[in-house]
């Protein structure tokens, strides 16, 4: 048991340092091209977490979407917009107090915090027996997690696609408004 | 609970907090002081990925094996909850990640700049006329 313990804060030390640095690594870099990448490191290093704390879904989830898609959307906006950022013009000593201070008082937060990977915590004794117990029984889905997003919660589900379906129309009228009145610019240069 | 520090098991035990405290000051860090729209954007998003890690982390059991159905009737499952609330959090952490991209391109074309000083400077300009903007001395 203890050594089990042992063996997971290895390797989850080790995901972390990496973190560390390339979220560091990003605070410092200005070239875009590179924070973006690294951007994309830091998803798939996280995936690699989630997979060491038993939530597969999650990480593929995050491989998919935060190292793929994300990356995608984040290379077209470099291709609009610019590749270097320029340098800070003023002193960062306001936000480094700031996140000190509210890091300290997080911190100070998890002394109350159960310990890591115990099984009698709140959140393990509460409603979630229930659903791994209701699962193979009520609907014969073999993923605990899929007949939660799917059956018991499924108008979650159905709000996060009506968030999803706003955010589209969002960017759709956007960028889809610019376009139509940069073509407008265009012919009225040509007349 | 008055255990020191240094204590093994106390560690063991709240190392995982303390390593997304620090990864989530780091996001918020490059969120308030990086002045460059999407570096702000990547900032978020770490930030966000720390929070996803801290609910995962609670939901694991030393132990435990995935919460996917396994033959052994004394198999132990890591609670699923979290990972059904974080899932449904990275499909939203996107669209609304694509949501600010696509402003950030269309602040791009109306100021011809994506870094929040120079686009102050000339909020500033077009509200006073051509003074010598607040705090900035570029332009």
């Amino acid at each position: 048991m203890s050594a089990n313990l042992v063996g997971i804060a290895i390797i989850d030390i080790l995901l972390f340092t990496f973190l560390v640095v390339t979220a560091i690594v990003i605070l410092r870099l200005r070239n875009l091209f590179g924070v973006v990448m690294l951007a994309g490191v830091f998803s798939l290093l996280s995936a690699a977490l989630f997979v060491t704390l038993d939530a597969v879904d999650v990480a593929f989830t995050e491989a998919a979407v935060g190292a793929g898609i994300s990356t995608v959307l984040m290379l077209g906006t470099l291709a609009l917009t610019v590749r270097e950022e320029k340098k800070p013009s003023h002193s960062a000593f306001l936000p480094l107090l700031v996140c000190t201070i509210a890091g300290a008082a997080l911190l100070y937060g998890t002394r109350d915090m159960p310990s890591f990977g115990a099984p009698d915590t709140p959140v393990q004794t509460h409603v979630a027996p229930d659903y791994i117990a209701r699962t193979p029984v009520e609907t014969g889905v073999p993923n605990i997690v899929t007949a939660v997003l799917a059956s018991y919660r499924g108008y979650d589900t159905l709000g996060e696609t009506a968030v999803i379906f706003t955010a589209a129309i969002a960017v759709l009228l956007l960028l889809g408004a610019s376009g139509k009145r940069r073509e407008d610019k265009d012919s009225e240069g040509k007349e | 609970m008055q255990a020191s520090i240094l204590d093994l098991e106390y560690v063991l035990g709240h190392y995982n907090y303390w390593m997304f405290v620090i990864l989530m000051m780091t996001g918020l860090y490059i969120t308030v002081s990086r002045g460059n729209l999407i570096k702000k954007i990547v900032g978020l998003n770490i930030f966000q990925t720390a929070v996803f890690m801290l609910y995962i982390s609670m939901g694991k059991i030393i132990g435990g094996t995935a919460p996917i159905l396994v033959d052994d009737p004394d198999a132990v499952y890591s609670n699923p909850l979290p990972h059904v609330l974080i899932l449904t959090a990275i499909v939203v952490g996107i669209a609304t990640t694509a949501l600010a991209l696509a402003l950030v391109v269309r602040i791009r074309e109306t100021y011809g700049t994506v870094e929040e000083d120079d686009i102050l400077a000339m909020e500033h300009e077009m509200e006073f006329g051509a003074g010598v903007p607040h705090g900035g001395d570029r332009g």
